[in-house]
C-alpha cells in the first residue's frame, strides 16, 4: 500500500525490478544516493517547498509527479546546487548540497526544463563545450557524441546551427547533451515535454539501457503519467509537499482495483461461477462480463484454469496514475496545472522584483 | 565456421567498446580539467565573435567617427593650439585606439547576462569546474576579442601620421591587452549582478562614456580647471590612455617642448606618475574586479 511521506526510507529496495544490475551495485543495497530531510525553500512570502523528506537508492529511477508550480523544479535546483535550501538538508552521492557543492556537481548531470543550449553554436559545438566542461575524457568525446546524437536522430544535423533547429530538435539535443558525460546521478526536469512518441521511446530505451549497464541513478520530474510509469518509485508532490511515495503499481493498487472484462460464450454462467467460486460481483457492461479485482494480471490465469465456460477475449485495465493523482490531491493534474501556473507567475514576478 | 567465430568476437569487442563509451565516470578534481574549462569557455567566445561579423564592424564605427570625422573637423580649430607639424588626429589617436576596445571589451562581458537570460549560464554553473575558471575563460575571451578590434584600428595608424614602428606597435598591443583585460573584468563584475541584458547595456553605456571623456583621450591633462583635473585623475582609463599617448609621442620626432605640452604625463599634485606605476594600477584594478566577479558567481540563489 502507498506510504505517506516521511516514512518511506528503506522501502526503496523493494521497488520495481532492475534485476540485470550486478548485485553489488543493485538497487537493493539500500544505499541512499539522494537523501532529503525536512527540506523547505521560501522565495519571500512564497513557500515553494514546504518540508519534504525522501530517499533515492542507488540504481533507482525516482520520479516527482506533480503539476507545474508544485515545487518540483525548486527541489531539483536545490539538489543540483543551483539554489540553497531555506531549512533542511539534502545529500547527493554522499555530499551535502550546501557545503560540498563541488563534490555534488562532479557526480550529477542535469537536463533542464527550459532550453539551455547556445543557439549560435552548432549541435556539435554545444556537445564539445559540454564534454570539456563536464570532464569527458578527450578520446571518448567523439564516439560518445556519435552515440548520443544517434539516439536522438540528430547525427546528420550535427553541424547545423542550433538556432535553425525546431523546438523538438533542440529538446532532443538537450537530452543528448545531458547524457553525454554519463553522470552517476542524472536529473531530468520534465525531460520529454513536447516530444513525439518515437523520440520519447528512443530516449527511454537509451536510459533504460544505460541503467542496465551502469551504476546510474535517475531523478526525474514529470507531469506525464505515462512517463512516470518508467519510474521504480514515484513521489506525488502537490503545493510543495509530498503526499505519497511508492512504486507505480502500489500507488495504483492503493487507489482501486483493476477492471477486468471478459467475452464469454455463456455470460450468465460465467457471472454465476465468479460469484460462487471467488465471491466476485460481476455484471454485463459494454457487452462484456465486467468485474473488479485487486490484481487483474494475477487473477486472469486463475480464472482461465478454473472457469467452465469458453472465454473469447479478455481485457484488464488498471487504474491510471491520473486516478492516483486525483485520489491523493483531490484534483486532476490538469486542474492543478491551471492553478499552478498562477502560482508560477506570482513567483516569477516576485522573483524579479526581489532580485533587483 | 572460423569466419563466424571471428565475427562473434568482433561483435563482442564492439559491444565491449560500447559499454566502455557509456561508462559512468566521476571527473577528477584536477587543475587540468579546469584549464580545459577555461579553454572551452574562451573558445566559445571566439566562435561567437567570428560568426557575428556585424558586431565586429559596428563596434569599429564609433572610433572611426571620432578619428576621421571629429578629428578632421576639429583639426582646423585645434591648429591654433597645436605645436607646428603635429596633426590633431595624431594627438587623439591613442585615446581613440583605447576607445576601439572599450565597448567591445565591456559588452563582451555582457554575454554572461545574455547567457543567464537564455539559460545557458546554468549549463555552466552546474558543471563540475570551479566558477573561477568560467570567469577566467570569459575574461580571456573578452580580452582577445577586444584586442583584435584594437589591432584592426592599429592598422590605420598611418592615417593619423603615427609611424609603423615595431617597438611602438608591440608596446601598444601590450597596452591594449591590459586595457581589454581590465575592461572585461569590469564588465564581468557588473554582469554578475545584473539579470537583464537591456539593463546591462544601459548601465554600462552610462558608465563607459564618462570614463572615455574624462580619460584625457581628446584633450591634454595639463592646464585643466581643478574640478576636471581631479575627475581625470580618478578615472581609471586615464592611466592607460596616458601611457599609450606617451608611447606614440616617444616615437615622433618632435621638440621636447611640444611633447611636454601634448603628452605631459599624469601628475598627482606635481609628482609625475611613472608609466610602470600607471600600468600597474590598471592591472591591479583589473585583478581586483576579476576577483570580485568570481566571488559574485560563487554565490547561489
Amino acid at each position: 500500500m502507498a506510504m505517506r511521506a516521511g516514512t518511506s526510507s528503506g522501502k526503496a529496495g523493494m521497488a520495481a525490478p532492475v534485476g540485470e544490475l550486478p548485485s553489488a551495485m543493485g538497487p537493493g543495497d539500500g544505499q541512499a544516493v539522494i537523501s532529503v530531510r525536512g527540506l523547505t525553500k521560501r522565495y519571500g512570502d512564497l513557500e515553494a517547498v514546504r518540508g519534504i523528506d525522501f530517499e533515492v537508492s542507488r540504481g533507482e529511477t525516482f520520479g516527482f509527479l506533480g503539476p507545474n508550480g508544485a515545487g518540483k523544479t525548486t527541489t531539483i535546483k536545490i539538489l543540483c546546487t543551483l539554489a540553497t535550501a531555506t531549512t533542511g538538508s539534502a545529500r547527493v552521492a554522499g555530499h551535502d548540497t550546501s557545503t560540498a557543492q563541488g563534490e555534488v556537481r562532479r557526480n550529477i548531470g542535469l537536463v533542464f526544463q527550459d532550453t539551455t543550449l547556445d543557439n549560435y553554436l552548432t549541435a556539435e559545438q554545444n556537445l564539445r563545450f559540454h564534454a570539456a566542461l563536464y570532464g569527458v575524457p578527450k578520446e571518448a568525446v567523439a564516439p560518445r557524441m556519435r552515440q548520443v546524437l544517434d539516439m536522438v536522430g540528430l547525427f546528420e544535423r550535427r553541424n547545423g546551427l542550433v538556432s535553425t533547429f525546431s523546438g523538438g530538435m533542440q529538446r532532443r539535443l538537450e537530452i543528448a547533451r545531458g547524457l553525454l558525460h554519463a553522470p552517476r546521478v542524472l536529473f531530468l526536469d520534465e525531460p520529454t515535454v513536447g516530444l513525439d512518441p518515437q523520440t520519447r521511446s528512443s530516449i527511454w530505451n537509451y536510459i533504460n539501457d544505460l541503467k542496465k549497464r551502469e551504476d546510474i541513478t535517475i531523478f526525474l520530474t514529470t507531469h506525464y503519467m505515462d512517463e512516470a510509469e518508467n519510474c521504480d518509485r514515484i513521489a506525488i508532490i502537490d503545493h510543495g509537499r509530498i503526499v505519497a511515495i511508492d512504486t507505480p503499481e502500489a500507488l495504483k493498487a492503493s487507489v482501486g482495483k483493476d477492471r477486468v472484462q471478459i467475452h464469454t460464450a455463456d455470460d450468465p454462467a460465467a457471472i454465476a461461477f465468479l460469484n460462487d467460486r471467488f465471491g466476485i460481483e460481476a455484471a454485463v457492461h459494454e457487452g462484456a462480463v465486467t468485474f473488479s479485482v485487486a490484481s487483474g494480471e494475477e487473477f486472469v490465469p486463475r480464472l482461465f484454469s478454473e472457469v467452465p465456460v469458453a472465454i473469447g477475449s479478455v481485457s484488464v485495465s488498471r487504474p491510471s496514475l491520473d486516478d492516483v493523482f486525483m485520489s491523493y490531491t483531490g484534483s486532476t493534474i490538469r486542474d492543478a496545472e491551471a492553478s499552478g501556473i498562477d502560482v508560477m507567475r506570482q513567483r516569477a514576478a516576485h522573483w524579479r522584483g526581489g532580485r533587483r | 565456421m572460423v569466419a563466424q567465430m571471428a565475427k562473434t568476437t568482433a561483435d563482442a569487442r564492439a559491444e565491449a567498446a560500447l559499454v566502455d563509451e557509456i561508462r559512468v565516470a566521476v571527473p577528477e578534481h584536477s587543475l587540468w580539467h579546469n584549464v580545459r574549462a577555461v579553454n572551452i569557455v574562451w573558445r566559445r567566445e571566439l566562435i561567437r565573435f567570428r560568426t557575428d561579423r556585424l558586431r565586429a564592424i559596428t563596434s569599429l564605427i564609433q572610433p572611426f567617427l571620432f578619428l576621421f570625422v571629429l578629428g578632421t573637423g576639429l583639426s582646423t580649430l585645434a591648429k591654433a593650439g597645436m605645436p607646428p607639424g603635429v596633426d590633431f588626429k595624431t594627438f587623439i589617436y591613442p585615446g581613440v585606439l583605447a576607445m576601439s576596445v572599450l565597448f567591445t571589451a565591456v559588452f563582451s562581458a555582457g554575454s554572461i547576462v545574455w547567457d543567464r537570460e537564455f539559460g545557458f549560464l546554468r549549463e555552466m554553473l552546474v558543471a563540475p569546474v570551479s566558477r573561477a575558471s568560467l570567469v577566467i575563460g570569459k575574461c580571456l575571451g573578452g580580452t582577445t576579442i577586444a584586442t583584435f578590434q584594437g589591432l584592426v584600428f592599429l592598422v590605420l595608424a598611418g592615417f593619423a601620421h603615427v609611424p609603423y614602428d615595431p617597438v611602438l606597435f608591440v608596446t601598444l598591443i601590450g597596452e591594449l591587452l591590459l586595457l581589454s583585460f581590465t575592461l572585461t573584468a569590469f564588465g564581468l563584475m557588473m554582469a554578475a549582478r545584473i539579470k537583464q541584458f537591456q539593463s546591462f547595456m544601459a548601465l554600462t553605456q552610462m558608465l563607459v562614456m564618462p570614463l572615455f571623456f574624462l580619460s584625457g583621450a581628446l584633450y591634454p591633462l595639463n592646464g585643466l580647471p581643478t574640478w576636471l583635473g581631479v575627475l581625470t585623475r580618478i578615472d581609471p582609463l586615464t592611466y592607460i590612455v596616458g601611457p599609450m599617448r606617451h608611447a606614440v609621442f616617444d616615437h615622433l620626432t618632435l621638440p621636447a617642448a611640444s611633447i611636454q605640452r601634448l603628452a605631459p604625463g599624469i601628475t598627482w599634485g606635481g609628482w609625475v606618475v611613472p608609466v610602470g606605476v600607471s600600468l600597474g594600477l590598471v592591472a591591479a584594478m583589473g585583478l581586483v574586479m576579476g576577483i570580485v566577479a568570481i566571488g559574485e558567481f560563487k554565490k547561489t540563489e
